[in-house]
């Protein structure tokens, strides 16, 4: 039994992993790329109709996926270069030695770990257009108030605003993690050189943080761009369509208005824009990598 | 130019204050609306300065019946773990052992792919089985935001233990599973503790798959606190003493354990 065991030890430790991830995750996404070729609305009485490519051919000329993929976009590249400047400005402001370093540290993980969906009504109460704090601030220093989350035009920036609050520290702990492995040697000798404060950190610092920073924006970019939660809580895609992204989307086609063939196609799309995006971001970095 | 230093050096110390309290106002902003009333709420004046009142806690606990929504969530959370760890521990030994690397990076997978890809097709599927509003098909969709957190972190944990341990091991006559079960897993107390809470905080505040694999029985906190806006008069209180119940624990966790939710966040970044 022992010996049994021994040799095939590999396969019996990884054996239960294997099955989860093929009948909960492999055979999912068989499904949904089966399904989007077929038109069904879930009901037993009309099964699947076989469509071949007529999902893909409708989504394509729909406005209204335009409009999403445009939104997802807007919101992911948007939330993402800001999360990206303000973390990194962030980490280096917190990496100093000051009173409290290691409570504000804790302090600035908060957001990260709470719950999104509580989160985004929170933010649904700050932004409130009547009595809000935002514009009642804005009012006591005698700017006009704005719709914030209810107008088609300031909806995406004020999610991007909620997006930053939750994510920006994660880049700034990932910077910070890796501003500890600078090696001191380059300091030292600018010191020698009479090199200025800025010069250390445009010439020395940022350099060489450039591969954690494209890391931790690799990471954020997978997720930004699948934002569901504070989306759903606060708005659910509106005003009208207004914060409608693929995403959304996909869930509103999915479990609103029941075709799932047409959700599906929509979800093989949006999974290739994920996967394409990453290789994208893992090529650049290699090839980064491979100028020194 | 010492001056300047210091002048400098002030600024920068501003700048992090103001920082932090820019990140933890929504916080603060929760914990304070949920002790106002609806008048208090809406009013301009009375933003900072306000007599606070419980009853917002009572009415979550004894209206909205929040109690079992918390015993819902923390079953789901805890079983999903603990199926987690079953699976991830023996995976991720195996993974990291004899370099199984194809399948983390499948795993790597669940990460890439937007969650209602598996949404659809569980939903039917668990339709078909008569499991939705069930345990059963909330912990196993759980498990695919617990599994990965396990897996990676274990695997990085693993291959830093040093082989000779395991080696001396097997030469006292362990059998194999006998060096993973006696000698391998007590040692890896850290690596557990950070997957395990990762895994929990995320099962905990998962919305999506719950919004639709759950219904009045089963039904998580998320959805709870969500549900608050159906009502034809947001209740803004009731909402924020939610909000501040669902989102405590978590707190309380990364106050505590601050070290291994870094630690946890942050894998994977550092393998890249």
């Amino acid at each position: 039994m022992t010996a049994w065991l021994d040799k095939r030890f590999k396969w019996v430790v990884t054996m239960p992993a294997v099955l989860f991830v093929l009948v909960m995750m492999a055979f999912p996404i068989l499904y949904t790329v089966r399904l989007s070729f077929f038109e069904w609305s879930m009901s037993a009485a009309a099964p699947p109709k076989w469509t071949g490519l007529d999902n893909y051919a409708k989504l394509l000329s729909d406005t209204r996926f335009w409009h999403a993929v445009k939104a997802t976009v807007w919101f992911s590249f948007g939330a993402l270069i800001l999360e990206t400047v303000l973390g990194v400005a962030i980490a280096l402001l917190l990496h100093r030695n000051f009173k409290g370093k290691e409570s504000a540290k804790t302090i600035f993980l908060l957001p990260m770990v709470a719950t999104p969906v509580a989160m985004g009504l929170v933010w649904v109460l700050i932004y409130e257009p009547t009595n809000g704090i935002l514009n009642v601030m804005l009012q006591s220093i005698g700017l006009k108030p704005l719709n914030w989350l209810g107008s088609v035009n300031q909806v995406i920036p004020s999610l991007i605003v909620i997006d930053v609050w939750q994510w920006t520290p994660m880049i700034s702990l990932i910077v910070m993690a890796g501003l500890t492995t600078l090696p001191q040697e380059p300091y030292e000798s600018a010191d020698v050189d009479g090199a200025a404060g800025w010069q250390k950190l445009f010439y020395i610092t940022l350099p060489l943080l450039r591969p954690t920073i494209l890391t931790a924006v690799m990471l954020r970019l997978i997720d930004v761009i699948k934002t569901f939660d504070i989306i759903y809580a606060t708005t659910q895609g509106g005003p009208g369509t207004a914060s409608e992204t693929l995403n959304i989307y996909g869930y509103v086609l999915a479990f609103h208005y029941f075709q799932l063939g047409k959700a599906s196609a929509l979800l093989v799309l949006f999974f290739l824009l994920v996967l394409g995006l990453t290789l994208l971001m893992i090529c650049a970095r290699r090839s980064k990598e491979g100028d020194r | 130019m010492k001056r300047r230093k210091r002048i400098s050096r002030f600024v920068q110390n501003v700048l992090t204050y103001l920082v932090l309290l820019i990140f933890s106002f929504p916080l603060i902003w929760m914990v304070l609306s949920s002790f106002k009333t609806q008048v208090q709420i809406q009013s301009a004046e009375q933003m900072f300065w306000f007599k606070p009142t419980g009853r917002n806690y009572a009415d979550v606990f004894g209206q909205y019946n929040f109690f079992k929504y918390m015993l819902n969530s923390l079953i789901v959370a805890i079983g999903s773990t603990l199926a987690s760890l079953l699976l991830g521990l023996p995976a991720a030994y195996g993974i990291a052992r004899y370099r199984l690397n194809s399948l983390g990076v499948t795993i790597l997978i669940a990460r890439i792919i937007p969650g209602i890809s598996f949404l659809i097709p569980w939903y039917i599927i668990f339709s078909m089985l008569g499991l939705v509003d069930t345990y059963t098909a909330l912990i196993l969709s759980h498990m695919l935001v617990g599994l990965p957190f396990v897996i990676w972190v274990m695997i990085a944990y693993f291959e830093s233990l040093p082989l000779e341990i395991e080696e001396a091991g097997a030469i006292d006559g362990c059998s194999k599973l006998g060096v993973f079960l006696r000698i391998v897993l007590p040692i890896s107390g850290p690596g557990i503790i950070t997957s395990s809470l990762m895994s929990v905080i995320f099962s905990w505040n998962h919305f999506m798959f719950s919004v639709i694999l759950a219904a009045e029985k089963t039904k998580t906190l998320p959805i709870a606190v969500f549900n608050f806006l159906s009502y034809s008069e947001v209740n803004w209180g009731g909402l924020m003493a939610a909000a501040t119940i669902i989102t405590t624990p978590v707190l309380v966790i990364a106050l505590i354990a601050q070290k291994f939710i870094i630690d946890g966040l942050s894998a994977g970044a550092v393998k890249g």
